[in-house]
């Protein structure tokens, strides 16, 4: 069956700039296909890989693009795992103003964390901020079902 | 100078200007920034701008492109306009209900109800 034995791992390093999401989502978007996951899932890893993509570039390296971002990618049918590094500083995750509180619901920023956490099974930031790993795993996945 | 080309189809219907997104995917922080642009204009130009947008070609979008279309609702009602959202694909509207942007924007499922439900 297509997508069975499946496995893509790759690592990137980019120059921290707007034009390297598409060649990342591309990348991302192939091995998807390949391990046979489902539109629902590769709507979520689309999604969320793009919030961390755009946080590491504009927030984390911002806007610098003598900087860079590293994505590495290990996706098989079980499972999808990202990991997206910028060189910045890093933050606290928790810092973060909860987006869906009526006192925030109008402001326009701040809704990319909490988009990532909705759509992957577990999004997790090293000790310095500036490294997000995020997972799809069998609660999400349906690839290598018979159909 | 060369001109961009427009990231929005145009259209109006009596007194309503009716927006079609023409990306598929609204992701990219220019693009976004564009249609806020060309959108931002339009509620400029108009005395009390009522705003029809449609997403039928949209397959993906951003948080940034949701924080476009909240400063757009924001300045649509300083202006004391009207703004509706259509045809929103199912997998886009979970993302609006995620974010409980369902609760802040008027969304319809079509551009009929969304019409008549303008005062």
């Amino acid at each position: 069956m297509a997508g069975m034995g499946q496995s893509h791992h790759k690592k990137m390093v980019m120059e921290s700039r707007l034009a390297i999401v598409a060649q990342v989502q591309n990348a991302v978007g192939e091995a998807l296909a390949e391990c046979g996951h489902d539109d629902d899932a590769c709507f979520g890893v689309r999604l969320a890989l793009d919030e961390a993509l755009a946080n590491a570039i504009y927030h984390g390296n911002g806007g610098d693009p003598a900087k860079h971002v590293t994505v590495v990618y290990q996706i098989t049918p079980e499972k999808v795992e990202l990991t997206i590094c910028d060189e910045g500083r890093g933050f606290q995750p928790s810092r973060v103003p909860d987006p869906t509180l009526p006192q925030n619901l109008r402001k326009p920023n701040g809704r990319g964390i909490m988009l990532m956490k909705a759509y992957m099974s577990s999004v997790q930031y090293n000790d310095d901020g500036n490294c997000v790993t995020l997972v799809m795993g069998p609660d999400r996945l349906v690839a290598g079902e018979s159909l | 100078m060369a001109t961009q080309e427009s990231r929005i189809k145009v259209s109006h219907e009596g007194d309503l200007i009716c927006v079609q997104f023409l990306d598929r995917n609204i992701l990219d922080e220019s693009s976004i920034q564009q249609i806020g642009d060309e959108i931002g204009q339009l509620i400029d130009e108009a005395t009390n701008p009522k705003l029809l947008i449609s997403f039928e070609q949209v397959e993906h979008l951003s948080s940034a492109a949701l924080g476009t279309l909240i400063t757009i609702n924001n300045k649509s009602k300083q202006k004391g306009g009207q703004l509706r959202l259509t045809l929103i694909d199912p997998q886009i509207h979970e993302v609006f209900v995620i974010t409980k942007l369902d609760q802040l924007f008027q969304i319809y499922k079509t551009a009929e109800e969304a019409i008549a439900s303008f005062t």
